[in-house]
């Protein structure tokens, strides 16, 4: 059904892995979309579409969100991270490093969402214990049932993190 | 999705004036239903508000010793403040039991108000559904009913209102500040969320064209007399099928005040004031909590599918009594229940 004042072509702005860019999106566009089909950042995953699984989860402003359920424009002027910019040149990101070192996948589709929502985990300082990471990772859905390395995969790096700040002390 | 009118507010007056001006417009904050729900068609609003940019983050302590959260202040800050954490620990506890940290961080107090039910038969328009489609009757009476309705449904909907945090606002006596073409006004908890009887697709009392600014919360003495216990088809990320937030405030080993609200049992937050006051100045024993539990689910009624409810609730209140009784609040991360 067309809408008489329906809305096309709305200017923002965003930085997507430290890179500004100008662009001119529908309303209706998801940050999801917005990322696989028009910038062609298909790391990040369409899973189910509805929040429910976190294969999309991406970092905003520092923050893991869904990226299925965000209008692209409602985000106008944010810092987005996804899967692509966390590794540093040649250097994985230790959430990667980890993953990687504890075989935490097998088909990988969840992967670049495990991964963005563990980095987001890390930065939220919210878990301490297995059970709450967890818990805290209960938004990433992993058909294969590669929780256990998941897991392992994130204390590593929290142990790693500790390790650092008591040497820094 | 359908298309739409695009309107990114610069003033709550703006938001107010966009809103109140189509009739079905929607507000857009964290999106994390509204989109969702746009996705299915179930909503097709001809001109969606972005309300991202109105000042409504503020975050502060209230005169009377109580705290006034903004609309759109997250659930993830809402849960980890640590005034929140302090002194409303109910909440904290209450919104860590929902959704998923990513949902969390993009989901707003006012939208969470405002979430829709997730009754499956709302959720697919090929279905009868009173609440998508006022008059075109409930499948999910005679049809599939195991997350539906025990308490205070009508003949027309038996749809559950789906928040965690709300269930602890209600216990709170959270009041719920909107503003709208008349003016501002405020509006207690438990007058918020209504019960569907023949207007099902209402869910709440907000009038066309309010926009809710700020949730406040009064005062809260319960110390670690409190929890929320959350029973659900899996350990995690899953709506409940019945929880209670208990809060007791307990004086010389005796109950001197409770607080006790149900979610996943009816359309909106269920309080049952009778049943609270029969806990006041007893003794916090079993038998009590037991009694407690009868007089909430006198009216329980199931539909077939969900007859396992009116137990597990009866149950699910006991156990939350005793924890609260004990001090020894359900911790979320912890999937066993003491």
């Amino acid at each position: 059904m067309s809408n008489p004042a329906e809305t096309s072509g709305v200017p923002i702005t965003l930085t997507i892995n430290g890179s500004r860019q100008e662009l001119t999106v529908d309303p209706w566009v998801t940050l999801l979309d917005l990322l696989r089909e028009h910038l062609l950042l298909t790391g990040t995953k369409k899973g189910c579409d509805q929040g429910q699984c976190g294969a999309c989860t991406v970092l905003v402003d520092g923050k893991r969100i869904n990226s299925c359920l965000v209008l692209a424009v409602a985000r106008d002027g944010a810092e987005i991270s996804t899967i692509e910019g966390l590794a540093d040149g040649e250097h994985l990101h230790p959430v990667q490093a980890a993953f990687i070192e504890r075989d935490a996948f097998q088909c990988g589709y969840c992967t670049p969402g495990q991964i963005c929502s563990a980095v987001g985990l890390l930065g939220e300082g919210h878990a301490r214990t297995r059970a709450e990471i967890r818990e805290q990772m209960s938004g990433n859905l992993c058909r294969c049932g590669a929780y256990t390395n998941i897991a392992d995969a994130i204390e590593d790096v929290m142990h790693q993190q500790s390790v650092a700040r008591e040497a820094a002390e | 999705m359908n298309r739409f009118e695009y309107v990114r507010a610069g003033s709550v007056g703006e938001a107010i004036e966009a809103l109140a001006g189509a009739p079905d417009a929607r507000a857009l904050a964290g999106g994390t239903n509204l989109v969702d729900l746009m996705k299915y068609d179930v909503a097709k609003p001809s001109r969606v508000v972005d309300i991202n940019r109105l000042p409504l983050k503020d975050f502060a302590e209230t005169s009377s010793g109580g705290l006034r959260i903004g609309a759109l202040v997250t659930n993830s800050e809402v849960a980890w403040d640590p005034r929140v954490v302090k002194r409303y620990p109910l909440l904290s506890s209450a919104i860590l039991a929902g959704a998923s940290p990513q949902l969390r961080n993009a989901a707003t107090t006012g939208g969470n108000l405002l979430q829709r039910t997730r009754c499956y038969y709302f959720y697919d328009p090929s279905t009868s559904c009173n609440k998508r489609s006022p008059g075109s009757g409930c499948a999910a009476i005679g049809g599939i009913n195991r997350i539906h309705a025990i308490l205070g449904m009508s003949d027309d909907c038996i749809a559950v209102h789906p928040s965690d945090m709300c269930v602890a606002l209600a216990a709170l006596d959270a009041t719920v500040h909107v503003e709208g073409p008349n003016g501002p006004r405020v509006i207690p908890f438990a007058e918020f969320h209504r019960l569907p009887a023949h207007e099902p697709q209402r869910d709440n009392t907000m009038q066309p064209g309010e926009l809710i600014i700020a949730v406040e919360l009064p005062p809260s003495d319960f110390g670690s007399n409190h929890t929320y216990l959350k029973v659900r088809d899996r350990l995690s990320y899953a709506f409940a099928l019945v929880s209670v937030a208990a809060a007791l405030r307990m004086e010389s080993g005796v109950i001197a005040e409770a607080r006790l609200a149900l979610g996943g049992v009816a359309h909106r937050p269920w309080r049952d004031r009778t049943a609270e006051e029969m806990l006041r100045n007893q003794k916090p024993d079993e038998s009590q909590f037991s009694r407690c539990a009868d007089e909430v689910l006198r009216d329980a009624k199931g539909q077939g599918g969900n007859d396992f409810k009116i137990e597990l609730a009866r149950r699910t209140i006991v156990r939350a009594l005793r924890q609260a009784a004990a001090g020894t609040p359900q911790v979320q991360s912890d999937k066993t229940i003491s």
